[in-house]
């Protein structure tokens, strides 16, 4: 279908509506990559197979993360008139469960996980209520999405369409406001005017820096040079984080449509998305999207009849973390090695060949097309003074709900881990939250006050990265941590620069005398003071921002270095060469469980009778520890 | 004319300099190892430091490519730009106590071996790139690349066969500061 007019949006809308609420029933399984991960194809198949032998009236399509992945697989149910039902922790056998009773005109009731009531749809003129009256028996019961912990805080601006639409059709794209904020800037607005509104929304950058979009977008304008171009970020390195990946693989016109609206207010026709090689799902949803988008004509020459063109290729990343840094990206796509350069002259100016280029991340893109659809004042009024609007976080590490959160900024650190996260495992205590990627910072209980926001967290020696959070706790040894996030970046070191090649890993060595109670109070100055050389001194920010971990271990957890430094011990009994395993015999009844765990026969004893732990040839690998049942090994 | 202060010293030069090129100029010392007049800078040693005051904040920059700017405030000798020199010449050492240049630079630096220096024969290769700028913008041939990424990289040829590009001119033996493409020469240069 051609969509070239604001008419022929119209129509793709209501024929997309169509979809997304048909007079019938349907069945939504999400089916990104977490989803796939937990078996998700194997549940969408069977429903899928079910409904086609049974000849039924309803839909079975695929979506994308809404963000609850410890609970994945998940099923939805949307039957007109009703609440839409969320199922978790799906299998093929539940699911057939699940169909059998949906066949004998039941609104099934096992692994409910929660029901939604109103669908906010924020684009599009206002929230749309899914069932009118009350709501009587099961469903009353079930809770609404807004009552469980994990989404009480959330607020979906981003991932606005995850986990609603099918990411490989248009039509329900477009049905829920998509594409019209393009048609509200190519006619109704200056270049000028959309930089404009992206200032005014205070729109800082997602990918890591928190640059303002805005001010990125006028150098870029008023750049000398031609062409121009217009590249999105979607390299995302940092381990465990997969918000980018998310947004691709659940609404890639978004992406596309915030693109597009950039490419007009720099004057661009040109763009590129760099996307990592690793994530197949992701690049074939881009690929899709953006076939789509040229057949409809919005991608390609006089978009939507207003003479403005674009269009996009896709580049697939050299694999590196590195790759993710404007330069070395830019390098990348040109085909040279994927190394950074130093950035004096800005890449407003001297970006892509040499050219006028604006990089943005996936999520940043994203967000473009709400602020031109809903205003600036509106994006506005959301997060803190200085931080506006949502961020997607992956939430991960010791607490019990894990998955994609998007929150307005400013939500502190103590909602996200006891609210959001639903806490850390009973009888452990939250330590630190370590924020921003491999290269982010950590950030003690005693701060857990702190609003995370750009400014905050730069302020507190972390940084918003990418929006990686891992939740620690006091099982985590801050020493032993440092040392973890080092050697990720030095095996992903480019080796370019002196401070950061041979920098990090001197301070890994340093790390390593002192995990093994080696080194003194002069050496942790020494580890101070080279981190402040490697960040002053490094090329390009993952030198700059690799000691991070260090330096905020050192600021808030110091006691910890020293003791293991000058008391030789772990406190988090983690560091090996400074803990031994013993065995209590008070508490050990001779059940032999460890004696069988041991792969070093340390461990002897008679049958009933309290045994002994012979440290000598203990290699310290906590087999035992994990393996009694009556807390008898004692680790120190 | 673009006139900027060095350590307080009144100082100009034309759009497109560096302010290594000023400094040097002007007489003022600033360390450099991977810097080349006849080459285009690389920035990938770092020891030529500086800090500068562009009005809005004061960071570490490298003066080899860090272009003037009208009433910008250079510093060549702050405590933050010690320290990174310091460092730097440390690593260089622990890396290769054995090589007379590296230990000409460390004793400028007062810096002496610790106790992670590396031991046996090594090479003193710090990938400024000289030898591979001067291979291709010099002599105008593609000899000479890095292979490998992060404490691996190295100088080598493309594909790690000895180069048939190479003309044998040692252009980039004059060119290393270390001493250490007499040992990587007979590995890639043409037969
Ligand atoms: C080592 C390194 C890796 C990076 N990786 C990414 C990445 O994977 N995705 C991303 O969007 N930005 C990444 N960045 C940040 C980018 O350099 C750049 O600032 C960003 O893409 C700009 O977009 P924004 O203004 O929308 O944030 C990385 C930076 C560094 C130093
Ligand atoms: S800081 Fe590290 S990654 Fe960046 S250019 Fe230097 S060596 Fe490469
Ligand atoms: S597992 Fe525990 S109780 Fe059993 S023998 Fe070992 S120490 Fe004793
Ligand atoms: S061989 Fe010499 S010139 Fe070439 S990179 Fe190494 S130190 Fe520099
Ligand atoms: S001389 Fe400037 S970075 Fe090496
Ligand atoms: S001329 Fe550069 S290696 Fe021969």
């Amino acid at each position: 279908m051609q969509i070239t007019s604001i008419d022929d949006l119209q129509k793709a809308k209501v024929g997309g509506l169509a979809q997304l609420y048909p007079p019938k029933p349907k069945i939504l399984v999400g089916m990104a990559t977490c989803g796939l991960a937990a078996g998700a194809q194997r549940v969408y198949d069977l429903l899928h197979k079910k409904a086609q032998q049974e000849h039924w009236e309803g839909v079975v399509e695929k979506t994308g993360c809404i963000g609850i992945c410890y609970q994945e697989p998940l099923v939805d149910l949307i039957i007109p008139g009703k609440p839409r039902v969320t199922y978790a922790e799906m299998s093929p056998e539940k699911a057939e469960a699940l169909w059998e009773e949906l066949a004998a005109g039941r609104v099934p009731e096992k692994q409910v996980l929660a029901r939604m009531d109103v669908d906010g749809m924020i684009l599009d003129g206002g929230p749309r209520k899914l069932y009118q009256g009350k709501l009587k028996g099961f469903l009353a019961k079930v809770p609404r999405y807004e009552d469980l912990d994990f989404f009480k805080l959330q607020r979906h601006i981003a991932m606005r369409n995850c986990g609603f639409i099918d990411p490989d059709n248009l039509l329900q794209y477009i049905a829920r406001g998509g594409y019209f904020a393009l048609y509200t800037a190519l006619t109704t607005m200056t270049p000028d005017q959309v930089i404009q509104a992206v200032t005014t929304a205070g729109l800082r950058g997602r990918g890591g820096g928190g640059f303002p979009t805005g001010v990125k977008w006028a150098s870029c304008r008023k750049a000398k040079g031609w062409p121009k171009y217009v590249l999105c970020n979607a390299d995302e390195g940092d381990p465990g984080a997969y918000m980018d990946r998310s947004l691709i693989e659940g609404d890639p016109h978004s992406i596309l449509e915030g693109m597009l609206i950039g490419a007009y207010a720099i004057g661009s026709s040109e763009g590129y998305i760099y996307v990592r090689a690793e994530y197949p799902l992701a690049v074939k949803t881009l690929q899709r999207a953006i076939l789509a988008a040229r057949e409809a004509g919005l991608l390609g020459t006089n978009i939507l009849g207003s003479g403005f063109s674009f269009d996009l290729k896709l580049n697939l990343g050299g694999g590196a973390f590195v790759c993710g840094e404007s330069t070395a990206l830019m390098a990348s796509i040109e085909g040279k090695p994927g190394e950074p350069r130093a950035k004096y002259v800005h890449t407003a100016d001297k970006g892509l060949w040499n050219r006028p280029s604006n990089l943005n991340n996936v999520e940043t893109w994203a967000n473009v097309p709400v602020i031109i659809a809903k205003g600036a004042d509106w994006y506005r009024d959301i997060g803190t003074e200085g931080s506006k609007g949502t961020k997607i976080f992956s939430l991960v590490g010791q607490v019990k709900n894990v998955g994609l959160v998007e929150v307005p900024m400013g939500v502190s650190i103590k909602q996200m881990v006891q609210d959001i996260g639903g806490g850390v495992p009973e009888d452990r205590e939250f330590k630190a939250l370590q924020i921003g990627g491999p290269s982010g910072g950590c950030i003690p209980r005693e701060q857990w006050d702190l609003p995370i926001d750009f400014d905050s967290l730069w302020d507190a020696g972390a940084m918003m990265g990418s929006g990686g959070m891992i939740v620690m706790d006091n099982s985590t040894c801050m020493v032993d941590v440092a040392k973890f996030f080092l050697d990720f970046l030095i095996d992903e070191s480019c080796g370019k620069c002196i401070p950061c090649r041979l920098g990090l890993k001197r301070m890994r060595e340093l790390l390593e005398e002192f995990s093994s109670g080696k080194g003194s109070l002069e050496d942790l100055e020494e580890l101070q003071s080279l981190s402040e050389a490697v960040k002053d001194g490094s090329l390009c920010a993952l030198g700059g921002s690799a000691p991070n971990p260090v330096l905020t271990t050192l600021r808030y957890f110091r006691e910890e270095y020293e003791a293991h430094i000058l008391h030789h011990k772990c406190p988090a009994a983690v560091c090996k060469e400074l803990i031994t395993y013993t065995i209590t015999p008070e508490l050990c009844n001779g059940c032999t469980a460890c004696v069988q765990e041991c792969p070093q026969g340390a461990i002897t004893g008679t049958k009933k009778e309290p045994h002994t732990l012979n440290s000598a040839l203990c290699i310290k690998c906590g087999a035992c520890f994990e393996v009694c049942k009556f807390g008898a090994v004692a680790v120190a | 004319m673009i006139t900027f202060s060095i350590n307080g010293q009144e100082v100009g030069g034309e759009e497109g300099w560096t302010v290594l090129d000023v400094a040097r100029w002007h007489g003022i010392e600033i360390p450099t190892l991977c810097h080349h007049e006849a080459m285009e800078p690389f920035g990938a040693c770092r020891l030529c430091a500086v800090e500068v005051d562009d009005g809005r904040r004061t960071r570490v920059v490298i003066s080899c490519m860090y272009p003037i700017r009208e009433g910008i405030k250079v510093q060549t000798e702050t405590p933050r730009v010690a320290n990174v020199r310091r460092w730097i010449a440390q690593l260089l050492l622990d890396e290769s106590p054995q090589a007379p240049n590296i230990q000409e630079l460390a004793k400028s630096f007062g810096v002496t071996p610790s106790r992670f220096k590396k031991t046996g024969v090594e090479s003193a290769c710090h990938l400024c790139g000289l030898c591979i700028r001067a291979c291709q913008e010099v002599v105008g041939v593609q000899a000479l690349t890095f292979g490998n990424r992060g404490v691996l990289k190295e100088v080598t040829s493309p594909y790690h066969r000895r180069s048939q590009d190479c003309i044998r001119c040692g252009t980039c033996l004059y060119v290393c500061p270390t001493g250490a493409m007499e040992q990587i020469f007979p590995l890639v240069s043409s037969e």
